[in-house]
């Protein structure tokens, strides 16, 4: 007994002491090898009285048990050290530059129409889409701007011959036109899209973007333009409170027409869309003119109803405090960057339209 | 349109104030555009502040003065004046002005061989005082105000209207009061009864051709004798002034005013100087005459024009004749008041490109009962002003004006504005008018206004009545949320999603004109036809694109030269294959410039290259929703690409569209556009290619299926002919046994040391699994030699060993 008290006080002593996993392999080995010395106190066994056998036995598993107990969270701990040691050596400076990504952007007219369609979606509108190019009929005559009409003057129009019959489309209003040939009432749709016309200067682009609406129905009258035009402005610009006004006007594809102006402020160089005592000019707007009706075979004694057309860009400018409308259209890397939208910023009624 | 508030009280007695009158036009549908102090001569003198002073080189007395005047450049100004020293606030006047005391304008001069530019004026000069010895001298309190004008405005404030088209009555201040006055601002005037004495025939012989595409149907003239043309008073001068027009002679403002006050465009000859008579008849073509703008014009078959026997005196409705004018000298005048047709009108003027107050009223339709008012109106003053004799009125007409009429049915009214106003109301504002109104039950029987051409229907009169009721009686309701059919269709859907897939990318979406420079589109139309523009903007905006990249890769060049040298843009839109509405294709164009890793500290950079192109085409239409597997990539690209490092993409192998082009931007249009960059490539992606499926994408997909048996991977390397593609090599492997064979990678190409120069290596790696058991290791062997086997045979390769 003595003697494997003996064994076992000096090797938890030594196990105790400094080790590396080979050394302390080795004292396992010298331990619990072949020729071990607790294997060799087990060879013993059987040369122990028969009286003394069962406790010899049971103290000598007692400290094998021990010793290897020993062993075992020793080899734990010097493992631990070991990892920990490989770990501060394997430590980087995370400051350091993440690999490249690049970050793509939505230009403003593209995330302004989602916007818009979402907006309008909202409320029952479908989106329709109509060509660049068009007749002069779609474009004119069929809404109600006769050859002579001196409303041509105001549309300063790209022809591509020079009778006078094929044009860049002056406006998105001949979607209006197509949509109604190809379909029957009720309609009930924007139409986005690329618009032309030959002026240039600080405020006109010879390109830019309308969107039209129209909404043909049995009963719709001035008063389901108002609201529609109501809630559109209200959740574009995302203000609860806004002020609007309808001033007559004339286009010669409405009648009654209007113009619309929503009032605004301008605080700290910026303008404040909703209040404020002056007022912008938005839109113009009206009750679709019983001659276009008749011009697409819609019967005006039986339906009714609006259309109005909006400039896409100038909705973004006044949201988005952009000041310079032909910078839209230059792209110049560092506006694209600065006024952009996140692709993943898909605007939407739910989430919200803006971030 | 412009006018001043007290001229328009001349028509309309009210009690409002300016502001509220200017709101009441708004209101009514006559837009505001300004209310502004009419501009003034006073307005050109200027307060300044003399900065330097030198010695004039050549003149002893004369001085040459540095001014501020408010601008960012300061004005040479050379001056003769004791007191003119640095720092002195004065008056100063440019070019152009006008000097009170002695009414010369000021030009830029040479003083003794010096520029000087305007004017320090003394304040007799000013007619402030009778000081002439020296510039004024204006104390250290105008230091605020250099460069604003020294004299407070005491200007009437005029009212610019904007009047829509289909208004030529409020082209006239008697229309806009009779609009008002319909709106509740007050009540319209009376004209003033006339008291001419017309003791003789006018004598003077008119005759109105009848003739096809006769422009003028009524002829209204008298004549004037014995007038003493003169400078107009100054209540009419101001009035002119006011309207931002120059007074010329008392004849010519008084036609004028007339034709602004009451909407009558007049034109009046010297009497004397029209041989024998007036013939209004269709000019033959090139018949020439001299217009009062001082411009010859030729003129076509067909045009109206005032005649007489010796040839052409003036376009009828447009312009007079330098030939019959009136000058200070003329004794006896014909006043025309004449009645020309929109149309004729507006033809002519445009093909001749002449543009005047008459022409503008003229084409969008005149009174044509307002033949005699107007001669009335302005013999009236003539006679006053100049003096003479007034003849009778002579009225040629070639047709009776019929009345208008309309059958008003009352209940359309709540019909389309959604609201109810009394029957009695509507009557009222109809009658203010001018409407003549007979009621007949549900109905108002209405007689138009000869000033009003726009009515013509019952919708007209409700838009009437609701402009002068006012638009904000117009109820807000609430937007109903019923849906006729989806917002987006397919194509509108499938816009949206390669529109963004492709910005996730890293590119930014840009927004170019449609149009674009023949001279870039030309190296990206291939087989397209040029669309010229008729009327371009620019010449180097001349053509509608045949492609995205025309815009695009000029816009990119820009960005390049700013300093910028990675760069990815796209748009998304239309490019045109023809001059017919329809015959274009929206389609994305990416262009991407530069290197990846550009000065990066832990990856080497390298150029973006062809497959960087390839992988953004691939994974953007494998996100729209097609397989990859599927995808048909073909080495056929269009001319402005790489021809070595370019392809299509087929979404099966049934189409005959690539959907996708792809590959490195040809060197030479990088070399001939001179663009500045280590490597450019680019994609197109044509939406319209892309056939509509009937089937919704989470109805295409297939049962969900897959295999838990093991499966096994190995590679190959094939030695194989340089020509054979490496989708093919892909292609034969995989159709030995779609079932077992799951996927195969291509790892490795090698070309060079080892390897015969035709022949090229490829190493691919092979998945094999089974969905019915775990292959063993005779199964694997069997399906590596048949997949060895066939390679070899099909492709003549021969596996590397």
């Amino acid at each position: 007994m003595s003697d494997i008290k003996k064994i076992k006080d000096e090797y938890l002593n030594i196990i105790d002491k400094d080790h590396n996993i080979e050394s302390i392999n080795q004292i396992k080995t010298e331990l619990f090898g072949k020729n071990g010395v607790v294997s060799n106190e087990f060879k013993k066994l059987g040369s122990v009285s028969q009286e003394e056998r069962k406790k010899f036995a049971s103290d000598l598993n007692y400290i094998k048990e021990e010793l290897q107990n020993k062993i075992t969270s020793k080899i734990e701990e010097i493992q631990t050290k070991e990892i920990n040691l490989k770990l501060e050596n394997e430590k980087v400076d995370v400051t350091l530059p993440e690999r490249d990504f690049k970050q793509g952007k939505i230009h403003p007219v593209s995330q302004v129409i989602d916007e818009i369609s979402s907006i309008f979606s909202e409320i029952g509108f479908s989106v329709e889409e109509g060509p660049d190019v068009e007749n002069e009929y779609n474009n004119f005559t069929a809404l109600n701007t006769p050859d002579n009409h001196p409303a041509r003057d105001m549309h300063d129009t790209f022809y591509l011959d020079e009778k006078k019959e094929l044009l860049l489309r002056t406006h998105t209003s001949p979607v209006q036109v197509r949509t109604m040939l190809k379909g029957k009432p009720p309609f009930k749709i924007i139409a986005p899209g690329r618009t032309y016309r030959s002026d240039s200067d600080q405020t006109h682009a010879p390109m830019f973007h309308q969107v039209e609406g129209l909404h043909i129905d049995k009963d719709i009258n001035m008063g389901h333009l108002k609201g529609c035009l109501n809630y559109f402005i209200k959740e574009f610009f995302e203000v609860d409170k806004l002020k609007m006004r309808f001033r007559p006007s004339h286009f010669p594809f409405t009648e009654p027409s209007a113009e619309v102006d929503i009032g605004y402020e301008i605080k700290d160089g910026k303008i404040i869309i909703g209040e404020g005592d002056k007022w912008l000019e938005i839109l113009g707007c009206g009750m679709v003119h019983p001659n276009v009706l008749k011009n697409v075979n819609v019967d005006p004694s039986k339906f009714q109803g609006y259309a109005f057309g909006i400039g896409i860009d100038r909705l973004g400018m006044l949201k988005y405090g952009i000041n310079d409308l032909r910078a839209f259209f230059e792209t110049d890397y560092r506006w694209l960057s600065h006024f952009g939208f996140d692709p993943l910023d898909v605007p939407s009624s739910y989430r919200g339209l803006s971030r | 349109m412009k006018f001043t508030i007290d001229w328009l009280k001349q028509h309309l007695d009210t009690d409002l104030n300016d502001r509220e009158i200017i709101n009441n036009l708004t209101n009514v549908g006559l837009e505001v555009e300004s209310f502004e102090n009419a501009p003034s001569e006073l307005d050109d003198f200027i307060v300044a502040k003399i900065i330097n002073v030198q010695q004039h080189p050549n003149a002893d007395r004369l001085r040459v003065c540095d001014v501020d005047i408010g601008k960012s450049e300061t004005v040479k100004v050379v001056c003769g004046a004791p007191n003119a020293k640095k720092g002195l606030f004065t008056v100063y006047a440019g070019p152009g002005a006008i000097i009170p005391k002695n009414q010369m304008k000021l030009s830029i001069s040479k003083i003794r061989g010096v520029t000087s530019y305007g004017m320090l004026c003394s304040e007799a000069e000013l007619k402030l005082s009778d000081e002439s010895e020296g510039i004024t001298d204006l104390s250290e309190k105008y230091k605020e105000k250099i460069g604003k004008k020294y004299f407070d405005a005491k200007t009437p404030k005029v009212v610019d209207l904007s009047i829509t088209p289909n208004r030529p009555d409020c082209l006239g201040v008697r229309g806009i009061a009779r609009d008002l006055a319909a709106a509740g601002v007050g009540s319209l005037k009376k004209i003033k009864d006339s008291k001419l004495n017309q003791n003789f025939d006018q004598d003077l012989k008119v005759t109105i051709k009848k003739e096809k595409k006769q422009g003028c149907t009524i002829f209204g003239s008298c004549l004037i004798k014995g007038v003493s043309n003169k400078e107009s008073p100054q209540w009419l001068k101001d009035k002119i002034v006011s309207l931002g027009q120059k007074p010329i002679s008392a004849i010519v403002d008084i036609t004028n005013y007339v034709m602004i006050d009451l909407n009558r465009p007049l034109h009046a000859y010297d009497a004397d100087k029209v041989s024998n008579e007036i013939i209004v008849r269709n000019s033959k073509k090139g018949e020439t005459f001299e217009a009062l703008d001082n411009k010859k014009y030729s003129l076509d078959d067909d045009m109206c024009v005032i005649s007489d026997q010796s040839g052409v005196l003036g376009l009828g409705g447009i312009i007079g004749g330098t030939r019959s004018g009136t000058e200070l000298e003329t004794k006896n005048i014909l006043l025309e008041s004449a009645y020309f047709l929109p149309r004729s009108i507006r033809k002519t003027s445009k093909l001749l490109n002449i543009d005047t107050d008459a022409k503008f009223r003229f084409e969008r339709g005149i009174d044509p009962k307002s033949i005699e008012a107007g001669l009335i109106k302005a013999a009236d003053l003539i006679k006053e002003v100049c003096g003479g004799e007034v003849s009778k009125f002579d009225i040629q007409r070639l047709e009776e004006k019929k009345t208008n009429k309309v059958k008003f049915k009352i209940s359309l009214f709540e019909k389309i504005t959604g609201f109810k106003i009394k029957k009695k109301e509507i009557i009222k504002i109809i009658s203010n008018l001018g409407f003549k109104i007979k009621e007949n039950n549900e109905n108002l029987d209405l007689e138009i206004p000869s000033w009003r051409p726009d009515i013509t229907q019952p919708i007209d009169i409700v838009e009437e009545i609701v402009r002068i009721k006012g638009y904000e009686h117009i109820q807000t309701l609430i937007p109903e949320k019923s849906r006729l059919k989806p917002t987006l269709n397919r194509q509108q859907k499938l816009f949206h999603f390669l529109q963004r897939s492709v910005a996730s990318k890293g590119f930014f979406e840009t927004v170019t004109w449609s149009f674009t420079d023949s001279k870039i589109n030309n190296l990206f139309r291939e087989k397209y036809k040029e669309i010229k523009i008729v009327n371009p903007i620019s010449s180097d905006l001349n053509v509608l694109r045949n492609s995205i990249f025309s815009n695009l890769i000029f816009y990119l060049k820009k960005n390049i030269d700013r300093g910028f040298k990675d760069l990815s843009f796209f748009e998304i839109g239309p490019v045109f294959s023809g001059t017919k509405p329809g015959e274009q294709l929206t389609v994305i164009g990416a262009l991407q410039a530069g290197k990846h890793f550009r000065l990066n500290w832990q990856e080497s950079e390298r150029n973006v290259d062809v497959f960087d192109a390839k992988r953004d085409t691939v994974q953007t239409i494998v996100e729209a929703g097609f397989s990859k597997n599927k995808l048909i990539i073909k080495d056929q690209a269009p001319s402005y690409y790489h021809p070595g490092k370019s392809g299509s993409v087929f979404l099966s192998t049934e189409e005959d569209k690539p959907v996708a082009f792809f590959g490195e931007i040809h060197p030479n249009i990088v070399k001939k556009l001179d663009i500045k960059t280590d490597s450019l490539i680019g994609f197109e992606i044509y939406l319209d290619f892309f056939k509509e499926t009937k089937k919704k994408l989470k109805d295409q997909k297939s049962q969900f299926e897959y295999s838990d048996y093991q499966k096994s991977e190995r590679d190959f390397a094939f030695v194989i002919d340089k020509k054979i593609k490496a989708q093919d090599l892909i292609d034969i492997i995989v159709s030995i046994d779609k079932d077992l064979i799951k996927n195969v990678k291509v790892f490795d190409v090698y070309e060079g040391e080892n390897i015969p120069k035709d022949k090229k290596s490829i190493a691919l790696n092979v998945t094999v699994q089974s969905s019915e058991k775990t292959l063993n290791e005779k199964d694997l062997e069997k399906i590596n030699n048949l997949i060895i086997s066939t390679v070899e045979s099909k492709s003549g390769a021969k596996i590397r060993s």
